[in-house]
């Protein structure tokens, strides 16, 4: 369809959820603008194969979400050394404790499988229905669930079983913890 | 019994604490709007044509800057 003014301020209007997605993805603040930035140049260079009515969001997410694949083979090890730069892309900066915790989080979501962690960002941050989710990653509805569970199990394991300690050393819980985690 | 009342609680009780914080992380950004960059550029295209010729001129600019720098 052409790109009518409207269509225009609806692709406007996906920019931050865009801009938080690619963050999520990628770690990286100039990295995820410079995604953000192709996306759009993309969605507008091929507006014409948009089918009206269609989810915008959903069409965006899977160029921002093809690009970044791509990209992400030539700059694994390039993205894997920004760690820590999602912070210098807040406004505001947490307090110091809340800003560890940040951390922690961050650090553990990038440990997570790619297939994995863009699944659980599309379901659990994004608000896609498991069936937009599978759209956007080209894959089955069962997969897509089953990587938002592993996700899951893992994040719990990588930031709750070792900090189970930190609230008492409870044997039992810590025992149930682990056993679920692995 | 009561263990596996205590399991199900402690699971609940971190995955609403995953779920909390992977949305507190991504909706920091969403609340940050549209940068102007974004906005301008999006006036600025008037169609598949224009966003075409600005995508080629962006891949140039990048090779440039890359090319620049040190």
């Amino acid at each position: 369809m052409p790109l009518t003014n409207q269509l225009r301020d609806d692709i406007l209007a996906s920019v931050p959820s865009l801009r938080a997605f690619a963050i999520s993805l990628s770690g990286n603040g100039d990295r995820a603008d410079d995604l953000v930035q192709e996306t759009l140049l993309r969605a507008i260079a091929n507006i014409d194969s948009f089918q009206p009515g269609s989810n915008l969001p959903a069409w965006l997410f899977t160029i921002l979400r093809n690009l970044f694949r791509s990209d992400y083979r030539k700059r694994r090890r390039e993205v894997e050394d920004a760690e820590g730069n999602y912070a210098k892309t807040l406004k505001t900066q947490p307090s110091q404790n809340a800003h560890l915790e940040f951390e922690e989080f961050r650090n553990a979501l990038d440990k997570l499988p790619q297939d994995q962690r863009e699944a659980l960002i599309l379901v659990g941050a994004s608000g896609f229905s498991y069936e937009d989710a599978a759209a956007i990653c080209g894959c089955a509805v069962g997969t897509i669930k089953s990587r938002v569970n592993r996700a899951r199990s893992k994040l719990s394991a990588l930031l709750y079983v070792d900090s189970a300690e930190d609230f008492g050393p409870d044997n039992t819980v810590r025992a149930v913890i682990g056993g679920n985690g692995g | 019994m009561k263990e596996v009342k205590k399991q199900g609680g402690l699971n609940a009780e971190i995955q609403s604490r995953i779920g909390h914080q992977l949305r507190a992380m991504y909706d920091d950004v969403v609340r940050q709007g549209v940068p102007d960059r974004f906005a301008e550029l999006i006036r600025k295209l008037d169609g598949p044509e224009a966003a075409a010729a600005a995508q080629a001129a962006s891949a140039g600019e990048q090779t440039a800057k890359t090319d620049g720098r040190d």
